[in-house]
């Protein structure tokens, strides 16, 4: 639901007025920046940092970024690094213990960062992938305490897209290419007639943020010029998964011979699931000193693609590479919705473009629902 | 404290060497185990029986495979270190080869040499607990099961790919960003993933994951550019024979 209110208008230099405001507010910025050939979210100190006149072009396994002219800040998608990353951290304490020199033993709990994340230039998938995330990790009976510890009282100024990858299928899965929810302020960026950004605010906070920012009300032109190219990101979305009730087309594939070949590809390398920005498995491993009277038990990420993770009493359930991706895709696309009433895959395509392999999840989608329809009688 | 017996066969030293390059841990590893037997630390030996024994490098002669069999005889734990400990090492070219011929290009007298045809792992010859993977092995990853043998607990050894431990550290896919050829998808983890850290693909030095797909990685290699005789020379540089099969080499 667009806001009611005028949007602004801030000019190309306006990003930096942004930083100041959400730095002075205590907010550490997590943005895109470039680093060793491609666009990923980091811990920015200022707008100089981000990724001006970058884009990317990826295909299946592929991502090469690319100089550009105009000046774009925030035209790339499907970067390695996701918000998981800060919020979901790879390694984490969840306690620690030591043995005092009377013999008694202390504990103390996760450790927690002295940090609050504001995320800028985030995009409209990478919303409903932390919206996914909260209700995984922080909406049963249970949340998770490091990730409410980072998650509680981020910000988000989320960058509608207007240039997507060829490895975006967003519109499939209802989570772009516009931002209508779950953020602080949302812009769009526009280039014809003058690099400027189109705001808006999406929360107290964001208005509050956004008013303290050098702008003017946003004309009728420019707010249609935004709609005007989100609608053409729209447009040009090029990737889609198949038009059908995806938990029921994995129900109905468990046998389809397509594993057997996806298997034959697949290195069961894990890099699906690590740059999924849902993909939120982990194991614990108890780590002590040399000393024996301190203990640390930490939790890392993990992957339905290790042998380990279906490790069992007896050994692991998951032997074959086929029952190994039919986990990932089965739950990406399907039991997710039993478990949590949600997709668990927003349709960022980083899985496709970071497979080196050049799976893609779209197209496995498709051969299965091919298969499923010669099958029909 | 327990004590621990550091033992070397064919090898460079330099999984010992990544003991004594525990510089900050040294005083505290020293402090906890009674050093029993390290030929490159100290003069001092004492007898066994030992609590760890920790092995570097593999078997080329008849007198090595005697000598492994009264180490495990006399060792409670036995902990191999590297890829020559592991699977035979660089040495182990020679098993697809002949090592007379090898002998006569190398040395002046070769009847001076007593050597076996082959460079086999440790575990061919004995049983073996834990295995430290690389080329050098990882130093983390040896203070880990020290101190996990210390502790009476399993030591926290990973057999997924490197890519696992790339994604992790938040290093950018070489093969995915520039094209580099990588065995990262094939290769156990244990290192951190240094070499993609510094742009770089992944040579293997750990050996074969968990269950590696020989023949998808080769058409991954292929698509970077490389010519079969290429991918074998990868597959061929620290752990051979471990790699013989990933690679499709009938040897
Ligand atoms: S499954 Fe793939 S496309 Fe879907 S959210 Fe995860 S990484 Fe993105
Ligand atoms: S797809 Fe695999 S790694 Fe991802 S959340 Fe599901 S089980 Fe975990
Ligand atoms: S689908 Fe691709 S990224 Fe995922 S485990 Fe298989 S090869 Fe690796
Ligand atoms: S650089 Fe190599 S090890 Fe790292 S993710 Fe890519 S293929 Fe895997």
């Amino acid at each position: 639901m667009r806001s009611e209110e005028t949007p602004r208008l801030i000019g190309a230099d306006g990003l930096g007025a942004l930083f100041t405001a959400l730095r002075d507010r205590g907010y550490t910025v997590v943005g895109p920046t470039l680093r060793d050939g491609a666009v990923v979210l980091a811990e920015l100190d200022s707008a100089g940092q981000l990724p001006s006149g970058w884009s990317a072009d990826t295909e299946a396994g592929r991502y090469r970024s690319r100089r550009r002219e105009d000046g774009a800040v925030f035209a790339h998608c499907a970067g390695p690094v996701s918000a998981k990353t800060f919020v979901h951290p790879p390694r984490a304490r969840l306690w620690s213990a030591d043995r005092n020199p009377d013999g008694s033993v202390s504990a103390a709990g996760p450790d927690a960062p002295a940090k609050r994340f504001a995320f800028v230039g985030v995009h409209p998938c990478d919303i409903a992938a932390l919206g996914v995330l909260d209700r995984v990790l922080a909406g049963g009976e249970h949340p998770d305490p490091v990730y409410t510890a980072r998650r509680d009282g981020t910000f988000v100024v989320v960058a509608e897209c207007t240039e997507p990858a060829a490895t975006c299928f967003c519109t499939s899965m209802g989570t772009g290419p516009a931002a209508t929810a779950g953020f602080d302020i949302a812009i769009t960026e526009l280039l014809d007639g003058g690099h400027r950004f189109l705001a808006r605010g999406g929360s107290p906070a964001g208005t509050e943020v956004l008013a303290a920012l050098p702008s003017v009300p946003a004309g009728a032109e420019d707010t249609a010029a935004a709609t005007a190219a989100v609608e053409r990101a729209a447009a040009a979305i090029s990737r889609h998964m198949p038009d059908e009730p995806l938990p029921a087309l994995m129900t109905a594939s468990r046998e389809s011979p397509r594993w057997a070949d996806v298997a034959s590809r697949c290195l069961t390398c894990g890099n699906c699931t690590m740059v999924c920005p849902t993909c939120f498995c982990t194991s614990t491993e108890d780590v002590t000193d040399l000393t024996g009277q301190h203990t640390e038990h930490q939790r890392h990420w993990d992957s339905c693609f290790s042998l380990d993770f279906s490790y069992l009493h007896g050994g692991p359930v998951r032997t074959s590479t086929a029952s190994r991706y039919r986990q990932w895709m089965s739950h990406k696309l399907g039991t997710w919705q039993e478990q949590f009433g949600m997709s668990g895959c927003v349709g960022c395509g980083r899985c496709i473009a970071w497979c080196p392999a050049g799976i893609d999840i779209t197209e496995e989608a498709a051969a299965l629902a091919a298969a499923r329809l010669e099958d029909a009688p | 404290m327990i004590t621990l017996a550091v033992w070397k066969f064919a090898s460079c030293d330099g999984c010992q060497l990544s003991l004594l390059d525990c510089e900050d841990e040294l005083l505290a590893v020293a402090g906890q185990v009674r050093i029993a037997h390290f030929l490159e630390a100290s003069r001092e030996v004492l007898p066994g029986p030992y609590d760890v024994s920790l092995v570097e490098g593999s078997i080329t002669t008849a007198a090595d495979a005697e000598r492994i069999r009264a180490i495990r005889d006399a060792s409670r734990v036995l902990v191999t270190l590297g890829a020559c400990a592991n699977a035979g090492g660089i040495q182990a070219l020679r098993n697809s080869a002949d090592v007379a011929e090898y002998a006569s290009a190398v040395y002046a007298r070769p009847d001076y040499l007593d050597t076996l045809a082959t460079s086999t792992p440790i575990a061919a010859h004995v049983d073996v607990d834990y295995e430290l993977h690389g080329c050098p092995i990882d130093k983390g990853q040896l203070l880990e099961t020290i101190t996990a043998l210390l502790a009476g607990r399993k030591p926290n050894l990973p057999a997924h790919s490197v890519c696992f431990d790339c994604k992790r550290r938040n290093n950018v896919c070489v093969v995915v960003a520039h094209g580099e050829p990588c065995l990262g998808p094939v290769t156990r983890a244990g290192c951190g993933a240094i070499c993609p850290a510094f742009g770089r693909g992944c040579f293997g030095c750990f050996g074969p994951a968990e269950t590696p797909n020989g023949p998808a990685e080769a058409d991954l290699l292929r698509a970077h550019g490389m010519s079969g005789d290429d991918i074998r020379r990868l597959y061929r540089t620290f752990t051979v024979s471990a790699f013989a099969e990933v690679a499709g080499d009938a040897s």
